[in-house]
């Protein structure tokens, strides 16, 4: 063998060996999702056998039918689309506002409240819940929609993105030129600065709907009528009933999942790429 | 006075615009916040009458209450193992993505779907995973000869298998941000290096690694952060049968949570939760400190 030769097998079996040891890992990584699809349309006597079977042999929709006569998970499945969807809507809209004054005018105290809204975020949700609890009590607030959405109607990061990407991907002049034509400031607001941040208004959408849809902790506390269980609260109080009947909670937990994993797919480069750029979450 | 005027004008349309968003951030988060340092002072119970001003007696009876204490140790020693983990874990994978092109957006991919999932439900599948008799884990360890383990159900060792599912829910997120790390370093530094001679570990360590230190420093204060306030997959865990014992995964929020919600001490429950600022407060000035360097470098 030469020296080249040796070199080319070297790097051969290099490379198959980092292959292997990144799809171990992706394999770690699927295996929890595959493991409970696959859960979900086994028969209860394919579940409870050793060795457990990776793949139902009798794949079977008998899970799917008896969770929606179990619980009514189709009601918990469209409350959390409509939280999400709100919370979505008003996090766009309120991001937009704000991040585009901040991004673009000057006035006394611009820096302030935008500090103000930034240190916001730094401060965790459950360390303020309590008060926000109480609160909804005494304006009798609990068990109703407007309650579980409340804290999720605006998003720090969402101003800040939008803030960022106004601030550097909309000319001035584009402005002035509006303003010189005799535009008002709603105008230009209306028909400059919305049209040209199509790409952060998709992020901060994409976030907050992610977000929203995995809200757990408040609609948990404030949410206390069955009606108005988002799917991970229905969940967990189904766990708390069902806890062994894991055909079932399967496919619960699959039937909440999939939209993620389809708006995940859908958005994948751009979900990636605005979370490993900002770096911020909440 | 004319130009005063015009500029008046913009300002109250500024502000205008501003005021109902920043109505909903006085109402939703700058009020509680402030009351819940208020109330860490009182003896504030849901249902009583009187709640009397007690000082820092909440602060005091929290320093020696045991549930606290466990509860403080447990979350330091998840987001420790968690933050630390996930880091070792995912900065060598970083590396070896980084050269690689198609096939490394697939492994981006598959590495990045725990980030985005739902934590409810995925909780769900790991206790399944966890389960003791029918659990595939156990069944994964036969293979390499270890006799099952009582994943949840075993005090020493739930926190643990916490620990695992936090690595499986985080690794993803870090390893994205390792790996626009190391694509912005300069390709010459890399090259320079092995034409002296020096093997890809030594290129790593002395010439990636350097490099990568702050990117490394925000990932271990985000993610130490983030680690703080577990909470959810504590609560699946701890319900239904064959669950983890609540005092063996018992963390700073889910304490939080039961005094709280379950035994409706308010004013008790704000002292923890002031704590948990001020602790989240102290990891955000380390990572000002830490960007501040980065800038200046």
């Amino acid at each position: 063998m030469t020296n080249a030769q040796r070199r080319l097998l070297r790097s051969r079996i290099t490379s198959v060996l980092i292959h292997g040891v990144l799809s171990l890992g992706a394999l770690f990584m699927l295996l929890p999702m595959v493991w409970m699809v696959a859960t979900s349309f086994k028969l209860p006597g394919e579940i409870a056998v050793w060795p457990p079977h990776l793949l139902p042999q009798q794949p079977t929709w008998a899970n799917y039918s008896g969770l929606f006569e179990a619980a009514p998970f189709l009601r918990f499945f469209g409350n959390s689309v409509f939280i999400a969807v709100a919370s979505t809507a008003s996090c766009v809209v309120t991001s937009m506002i704000a991040g585009a004054v901040f991004a673009k005018y000057r006035f006394p105290g611009r820096g302030v409240l935008f500090m103000l809204v930034l240190a916001t975020a730094i401060v965790p949700f459950e360390a303020y819940m309590i008060p926000l609890y109480i609160e909804l009590v005494r304006i009798h607030w609990i068990n109703t929609y407007q309650a579980i959405i409340l804290p999720t109607l605006v998003m720090s990061f969402g101003i800040f993105l939008v803030r960022q990407h106004v601030a550097s991907a909309i000319p001035d002049e584009l402005m002035e030129a509006a303003r010189v034509d005799g535009a008002s400031e709603s105008w230009t607001f209306r028909r400059v600065l919305v049209p040209l941040s199509g790409n952060a208004i998709a992020a901060v959408g994409i976030f907050a709907f992610i977000q929203a849809w995995a809200a757990f902790i408040w609609p948990l506390l404030v949410a206390n009528n069955q009606l108005l269980f988002n799917m991970e609260v229905g969940l967990t109080a189904f766990q708390f009933r069902f806890s062994a009947d894991y055909g079932k909670l399967m496919a619960g937990s699959t039937l909440s999942t999939v939209p993620m994993l389809i708006v995940f797919l859908l958005l994948r480069r751009r979900i990636i790429e605005n979370m490993a750029l900002t770096g911020i979450k909440g | 006075m004319k130009r005063f005027r015009r500029h008046a004008g913009l300002w109250v349309w500024c502000y205008a615009m501003l005021f109902p968003v920043l109505a909903i951030y006085a109402y939703v988060r700058i009020y509680p916040i402030g009351r819940s340092v208020q109330l860490s002072f009182f003896d504030w119970k849901l249902m009583a009458r009187v709640r009397p001003f007690i000082g820092w007696d909440n602060y005091t009876r929290m320093l020696g209450d045991e549930n606290f204490h466990i509860a403080i140790w447990n979350t330091f020693v998840y987001s420790l193992a968690t933050v630390l983990l996930s880091t070792v874990i995912a900065l060598p994978l970083a590396v070896l993505l980084a050269r690689r092109g198609r096939a490394s957006a697939v492994y981006q991919t598959i590495y990045f779907l725990p980030v985005i999932t739902p934590l409810v439900p995925m909780s769900i599948a790991w206790k399944w995973i966890y389960d003791y008799n029918y659990g595939i884990l156990n069944y994964a360890l036969s293979f390499v000869g270890i006799p099952p383990i009582a994943w949840l159900t075993d005090p020493h060792i739930a926190l643990w298998a916490l620990v695992i599912m936090g690595v499986w829910k985080v690794l993803g997120y870090n390893l994205v941000i390792f790996l626009v790390g190391i694509r912005n370093i300069p390709a010459p530094y890399i090259e320079a290096a092995s034409l002296d001679g020096a093997s890809d570990l030594q290129t790593f360590w002395h010439v990636t690694m350097p490099l990568l230190r702050p990117i490394v420093l925000y990932v271990l204060v985000t993610s130490t952060i983030n680690a703080f306030n577990v909470f959810t997959q504590v609560y699946v865990m701890t319900l239904g049968s064959q669950a983890a014992p609540g005092q063996a995964v018992r963390v700073l929020v889910y304490d939080i949570y039961q005094n709280a919600f379950q035994y409706f001490r308010m004013g008790y429950a704000s002292a923890e939760a002031v704590t948990l600022t001020l602790i989240v407060l102290g990891f955000t000035l380390i990572q000002f400190r830490a960007f501040r360097q980065r800038e200046a470098a």
